[in-house]
C-alpha cells in the first residue's frame, strides 16, 4: 500500500528566526498524517519548533542538468558583487 | 496572550506570522514593512531616470542591475509584508491613495549623472545602516528579508561611491558635478532617520516591541561618522559649516536639520512628490492587460491538465 501513499517533503525550522530547511521525505494518506509522521521521523529530540509539510508532486523544480542554460546570463555579470570596485586607502566602512 | 507576547520578544526571540500578536503590533509592522516597500519601488524613478542615459555600457549594465535589485527588495518586503494578513492589491491601493508612505529622499530629482552616483553612495548607504540594524527586528519574515537584502545591498553603494571617485578624478566641471550632488542630497539623506528621538511618534512602542532596534539619533551619527569620512577620503566637502570631529565623543558633530523642509516633503509638497506618485499610478494602470492576460493563461492552462487527467 506503500504505493498508494503520496510523497510528502518535510521542512524544519529548528529555531525561531530561522528559515525552515529540508530535512527529507515520507509517505503518507494526507497532510495531517504527514505533520504527525514528519513529527515522528525528524523531530524526536526536539530538532524543530515548527514542521511543514509539502506534497513532493506540487513542488515544481528547475533541473541541474539545465545549469547552464538556466543560469548563463547571470555569470557574466562581475559588478553584481561589491569587491569589484575598489575603495580609496582607509575607508572599509563601505 | 499580550504578557506572554511580550516576555518573548525581551527574551530575543522571533514573532512568526501563525503565532498570536496584538492587533497594534500587526498594524504596525504592516505600515513600516509596506512603506519600506513602497521606497524600493519608488526608489527605482530618480535613478531608472538616467538609464538610457548613462555614461557607458558598463555603467548602464551596473545601473540596470542595480535598480533590478531594488525591484528584487519591493517583492521580498511585500511577501513579508502580506504574511500579516493583507493583500498585494490592498498594499498598493494604500499607496495610490496615499495613506501609505514610502521614504521621502525620493522626492527629490536626479538632475545629473552625479546623482547616481550621490544616490547609490549617500541614500543606500543610509538606508543601508537601518537596515542593518533591522536584521535584528522582532518579526521574523521582516528580519529574514532584511538579510538578504543586506547581502544585495553592499555593491549598491560602491558602485554609487565608485562614481563620485571616478568624477572627483576627473576634469573641474566633472569635480564640480559631484561636489553638486553631495551638496543637494547631503540634508535629505540624513533626513531619512527621521525626526529626533525626542519627537519620533512610533518609536518608544516600536522599541518595546523590538520591531525598532536602534533609535533615529543613533542610527544617523552612525552614518554621519562613516559618510563623512568617505567624502574626505575623494575630496568632497560635506555641506554643512557646523561638521566637527569631536574628540570627546568620538563622533562627528553636525548642524541640525531643516525639520520645516522634512515636513514640507513629508506632507507631500518636495519637489518630485506628485510626478512619483502619478508615474506610480500609470504604470500600475498600464499594466492591467498584462495581469489580466497572466490570469487567463493560467485558467487556460489549468483546463487544459484538468483535461487531459
Ligand atoms: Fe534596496
Ligand atoms: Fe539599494
Amino acid at each position: 500500500m506503500s504505493d498508494e501513499l503520496k510523497l510528502y517533503e518535510v521542512f524544519v525550522r529548528s529555531r525561531r528566526g530561522l528559515d525552515h530547511k529540508h530535512v527529507g521525505s515520507l509517505h503518507a494518506d494526507d497532510p495531517e498524517q504527514a505533520l504527525e509522521y514528519a513529527r515522528d521521523v525528524y523531530t524526536r529530540r526536539s530538532e524543530g519548533v515548527s514542521l511543514w509539510v509539502v506534497a513532493a508532486g506540487d513542488i515544481t523544480a528547475s533541473q541541474e542538468s539545465d545549469c547552464d542554460s538556466f543560469y548563463d546570463p547571470l555569470d557574466d555579470k562581475p559588478y553584481r558583487h561589491a569587491a569589484m570596485y575598489d575603495l580609496p586607502e582607509g575607508i572599509d566602512s563601505l | 496572550m499580550t504578557r506572554s507576547f511580550q516576555t518573548r520578544i525581551d527574551a530575543e526571540q522571533k514573532i512568526e506570522p501563525k503565532d498570536w500578536m496584538p492587533e497594534k503590533y500587526r498594524q504596525t509592522l504592516i505600515r513600516q514593512i509596506s512603506q519600506h516597500a513602497h521606497s524600493e519601488v519608488i526608489g527605482e524613478q530618480p535613478e531608472g531616470n538616467w538609464i538610457t542615459r548613462a555614461p557607458s555600457l558598463e555603467r548602464k549594465a551596473i545601473l540596470l542591475a542595480k535598480v533590478q535589485d531594488e525591484a528584487g527588495h519591493g517583492l521580498y518586503l511585500y511577501a513579508a509584508a502580506e504574511t500579516l494578513g493583507i493583500t498585494r492589491e490592498e498594499l498598493i491601493d494604500r499607496l495610490h491613495t496615499g495613506a501609505s508612505k514610502y521614504a521621502s529622499i525620493f522626492n527629490y530629482p536626479s538632475l545629473t549623472w552625479a546623482d547616481v552616483g550621490a544616490i547609490g553612495w549617500l541614500v543606500d548607504s543610509a538606508a543601508i545602516v537601518n537596515q542593518v540594524s533591522l536584521q535584528n527586528t522582532s518579526y521574523g519574515p521582516y528580519a529574514r528579508a532584511m538579510v538578504r537584502i543586506c547581502k544585495e545591498e553592499s555593491f549598491h553603494q560602491r558602485q554609487g561611491y565608485n562614481i563620485m571617485m571616478t568624477l572627483m578624478q576627473g576634469n573641474e566641471q566633472q569635480r564640480a558635478m559631484a561636489q553638486d550632488a553631495l551638496d543637494r542630497w547631503w540634508w535629505p539623506s540624513l533626513m531619512m532617520f527621521g525626526p529626533h528621538d525626542g519627537e519620533s511618534a512610533h518609536s518608544a512602542q516600536s522599541m518595546k516591541w523590538k520591531i525598532k532596534r536602534r533609535s533615529n539619533d543613533d542610527l544617523r551619527q552612525q552614518y554621519v561618522d562613516q559618510a563623512v569620512q568617505q567624502a574626505l577620503a575623494i575630496g568632497l566637502k560635506v555641506p554643512d559649516p557646523a561638521l566637527a570631529w569631536n574628540e570627546e565623543r568620538g563622533h562627528y558633530d553636525f548642524g541640525d536639520i531643516d525639520w520645516e523642509e522634512f515636513e514640507r516633503v513629508i506632507k507631500g509638497n518636495g519637489p518630485c512628490n506628485r510626478q512619483r506618485l502619478a508615474h506610480h499610478v500609470e504604470a500600475h494602470a498600464e499594466g492591467v492587460w498584462v495581469r489580466e492576460a497572466m490570469a487567463c493563461y493560467d485558467k487556460k492552462r489549468r483546463s487544459r491538465r484538468h483535461d487531459a487527467a
